[in-house]
C-alpha cells in the first residue's frame, strides 16, 4: 500500500489494531469456538434446540430489545432536558445519569428486586393500584435493563444535540414549519444516527447483563430464565461443552443482529448526508 | 410590504442591546442596517423576524401589528450568516421545505414544487446542484441556496444577517453586485445587516446607521456620506481626517482653507478627497511633509504629516486620481501644501 494518506504510520498502526484484537478479542473468543467444536453437530443441535435454552434465548433477547426501545424513548427525553433547558439542580442531575455505569451490578439488581418485590416500597403500589407485578416476571428483567441501558442513550445523545445547529430550527420555523414539523424534520433526523448508537449499546448490554437481572428476574425456567444465567448453570454442573455451545450461539446472534444495526445506521446516515 | 418599528426596546440581561429604536422602511426598498459590531443591529433584524421578542415596543409589518405573532406566521423569508442549510437533507429538498411544510390545504403538488425549486435554482443560478447535500458546497453557493429556500415561500420581506460575512473578498463583491440584481427584479422589501460600510454603500438604497442601539441616521447612501448627521457615522461611514479646534493651531487651518468664516463647531472632519495638494514653493514655509502614499487602484492615498500637531492632526490622509499624483511627481519626504475644500462641522 503506498502512502498516499496525509496521517503517517498506517502500518504500524494497523499491525497495533490487529495485535490488540487478536490478544483481547480473538483469541478468547476463538476458544469458545473450539471448545465447542468438540461437540458434535448433532450434539450441538440438541443443545441448542432444547425448549429451555430457546426460550432463554427469547427472554433475553426480547427483554433486551423492548428495554433498549424504552430507554431509547426516555434516554432521548433526558438528553433533551439537560440540553436545552437549565434549571437547578442540572448539574447534579447530569453526574446521577453515570450512576448505573459505577454501581456494581449486582447492587442495582438487590436494590431493584427489594423495591419492586410484591411486598416492596413500588411494588406493591404497582401491585395495588394496577394490579402489575414486577419482579420475579419479564417484565422485571425489563426493568433492570432500563436501568442499566439509559446511561448509553443519554450519552450518546448529549453531545450530538449540544452541537445541533439550532438556526436550522430557526430557518425552519421562518420557512413557516409547526413545531412539531421542526422537530420530526430537522432535529430528529439530525440525532437518529446518534440514537440509533445509544439504543443498540444499550441492547448489547442487555443481552449480556447478569448482575442486575438475576436478583430480580425470579429465574423461573422458560418465563424469565436469561442465557447468562443458563450458562453458568451449565458451568456449574461441569457441562463445560455445553455452556460453550450455548454462549457460541448468543455470540453469534448478537453479532447478527449489531451487524444489522450498523447498516441500518449506515443507511441513516447516508440518507442524512453525514457521510 | 412596509415595515414599521415603534419605540422598540431590548436588553439582554443588563446589556442594552436596543434603546427607543423607531423606524420606517417603504415597500420595495432594499435597506441595509449598518453599525459595529454590538451595536444591536442583528438584534434589529430578529426582532423583525419574531426570531427575538421586545421588550417594548411594537413590530408593523404592512400596518398590521405582528409584535405578539410567531415567526412561522409572520411571511418572512430569513438568510442566516452562517446559512443554516438542512445537512441532512439535499438542495433540492432544502428549497422545497417551506412548500412541504405547509398545511395540507395550502400545500401544493409535489410537480408544482418541482418546478418551483428548479426556477429558484435557475434563479439563483446553481440549478445543476440540487441533489447534493450542503456539505459539499462552497460558502457563496451555500449562500445562493440559503436565498433560494427563503424565496421559495414568497415572502413579503427578506431579511438578510450579514450574508456576505463569511465569504472571501472576490465572492463578496460578485454576490453583492448580484444581489442588487435580483432585487431590482424581484422588489420584495428586504433588509440585510452588515458591518461593512462599503458593502452598505454599494448595494442599499437606505442605509440605516445604528450605534450602540440607536439609531443615528438614515437615509440614501450618498445622503449619509455627504451629509452626517453627526461625528459618529462622519467617522463610520468612509475615512475621516478629525481636526480638534482646541488642539490644532488655528492659523494652519486658515491657511489650509478651512476657516476662512466662523467655525461651526469644535471638531472639523474631512474626508481625504477634500484635502488637495500641491508641491510648496520653497518661499511658502508649509510645515506638511508627505509621509508615504498607498496605491487604491485607480486612486492614491497619500499620508501626511504635520509636525505641528500632536494629537487628532498629526497624521493626514488625501485621496486623488492615479492620474494627478502623477503630475505632482511627489517623493517621499517632499514639502506640500495642503487645500482643504470642505469639511463637516461638529460639538
Amino acid at each position: 500500500m503506498t502512502q498516499s494518506n496525509i496521517m503517517p504510520g498506517f502500518r504500524p498502526a494497523l499491525a497495533y489494531t490487529l495485535f490488540y484484537l487478536g490478544l483481547v478479542v480473538l483469541i478468547p473468543l476463538s476458544t469458545l469456538v473450539f471448545k465447542s467444536l468438540q461437540l458434535g453437530w448433532g450434539e450441538y443441535l440438541d443443545i441448542i434446540t432444547n425448549n429451555r435454552v430457546v426460550s432463554s434465548f427469547r427472554v433475553s433477547f426480547g427483554t433486551s430489545l423492548i428495554a433498549a426501545l424504552v430507554a431509547g424513548v426516555f434516554g432521548f427525553v433526558i438528553a433533551w432536558v439537560l440540553v436545552r433547558y437549565p434549571f437547578p439542580g442540572k448539574r447534579f442531575l447530569d453526574a446521577l445519569i453515570d450512576l448505573p455505569f459505577a454501581l456494581p451490578t449486582a447492587v442495582a439488581g438487590v436494590i431493584l428486586a427489594t423495591i419492586f418485590q410484591p411486598s416492596g416500597m413500588l411494588g406493591k403500589w404497582l401491585m395495588s393500584s394496577l394490579g402489575v407485578q414486577v419482579a420475579y416476571k419479564p417484565l422485571g428483567i425489563v426493568v433492570a435493563l432500563i436501568f442499566i441501558g439509559i446511561p448509553f442513550v443519554v450519552r450518546t445523545v448529549e453531545p450530538v444535540l449540544q452541537e445541533f445547529d439550532t438556526t436550522m430550527e430557526e430557518a425552519a420555523s421562518s420557512l413557516g414549519a409547526t413545531r412539531l414539523q421542526v422537530f420530526a424534520q430537522v432535529i430528529f433526523p439530525n440525532i437518529f444516527p446518534a440514537l440509533l448508537t445509544g439504543v443498540s449499546l444499550a441492547f448489547a448490554r442487555g443481552v449480556g447483563e447478569y448482575g442486575s437481572v438475576i436478583f430480580i428476574a425470579g429465574n423461573l425456567p422458560y418465563v424469565s430464565e436469561i442465557v447468562p444465567l443458563l450458562i453458568i448453570t451449565k458451568l456449574e454442573q461441569y457441562q463445560y461443552a455445553g455452556a460453550t455451545a450455548i454462549a457460541l450461539t448468543m455470540l453469534l446472534v448478537s453479532f447478527l443482529l449489531l451487524l444489522f444495526v450498523n447498516l441500518l445506521q449506515l443507511w441513516a446516515r447516508r440518507r442524512s448526508g453525514q457521510i | 410590504m412596509s415595515i414599521l418599528l415603534n419605540n422598540i426596546s431590548k436588553n439582554f440581561g443588563k446589556f442594552a442591546a436596543l434603546y427607543d429604536v423607531s423606524l420606517e422602511i417603504p415597500e420595495g426598498e432594499l435597506v441595509a442596517l449598518l453599525g459595529p459590531s454590538g451595536c444591536g443591529k442583528t438584534t434589529l433584524l430578529r426582532i423583525i423576524a419574531g426570531l427575538e421578542t421586545p421588550d417594548f415596543g411594537r413590530v408593523l409589518l404592512s400596518g398590521e401589528d405582528k409584535t405578539e405573532q410567531h415567526v412561522s406566521r409572520r411571511g418572512i423569508g430569513f438568510v442566516f450568516q452562517h446559512y443554516a442549510l438542512f445537512r441532512h437533507m439535499t438542495v433540492f429538498d432544502n428549497i422545497a421545505f417551506g412548500l412541504r411544510v405547509k398545511p395540507r390545504k395550502e400545500r401544493p403538488t409535489e410537480a408544482f414544487i418541482s418546478k418551483k425549486v428548479h426556477a429558484l435554482l435557475e434563479l439563483v443560478q446553481l440549478d445543476w446542484l440540487a441533489d447534493r447535500f450542503p456539505d459539499q458546497l462552497s460558502g457563496g453557493q451555500r449562500q445562493r441556496i440559503a436565498l433560494a429556500r427563503a424565496l421559495a415561500v414568497e415572502p413579503s420581506v427578506l431579511l438578510l444577517d450579514e450574508p456576505f460575512g463569511a465569504l472571501d473578498a472576490s465572492v463578496r463583491k460578485d454576490l453583492r453586485q448580484w444581489l442588487r440584481n435580483l432585487h431590482q427584479e424581484l422588489h420584495v422589501t428586504s433588509i440585510f445587516v452588515t458591518h461593512d460600510q462599503e458593502e452598505a454603500m454599494e448595494v442599499a438604497s437606505q442605509v440605516v446607521v445604528l450605534n450602540q442601539g440607536r439609531i443615528e441616521q438614515q437615509g440614501a447612501p450618498a445622503e449619509i456620506y455627504d451629509h452626517p448627521a453627526n461625528a459618529f457615522v462622519s467617522k463610520f461611514i468612509g475615512q475621516t481626517n478629525i481636526f480638534d479646534l482646541s488642539e490644532t493651531e488655528s492659523n494652519w487651518l486658515q491657511r489650509a482653507g478651512i476657516l476662512a468664516e466662523k467655525p461651526q463647531g469644535i471638531f472639523a472632519h474631512v474626508r481625504p478627497h477634500h484635502i488637495e495638494i500641491v508641491k510648496a514653493e520653497e518661499a511658502s514655509g508649509s510645515p506638511v511633509t508627505l509621509k508615504d502614499w498607498q496605491h487604491l487602484g485607480a486612486t492614491i492615498r497619500v499620508e501626511l504629516f504635520n509636525p505641528q500637531h500632536n494629537g487628532s492632526g498629526a497624521t493626514l490622509f488625501a485621496e486623488m486620481p492615479n492620474e494627478r499624483f502623477k503630475q505632482l511627481n511627489l517623493n517621499k519626504g517632499d514639502r506640500v501644501a495642503v487645500h482643504i475644500k470642505q469639511a463637516h462641522w461638529f460639538n
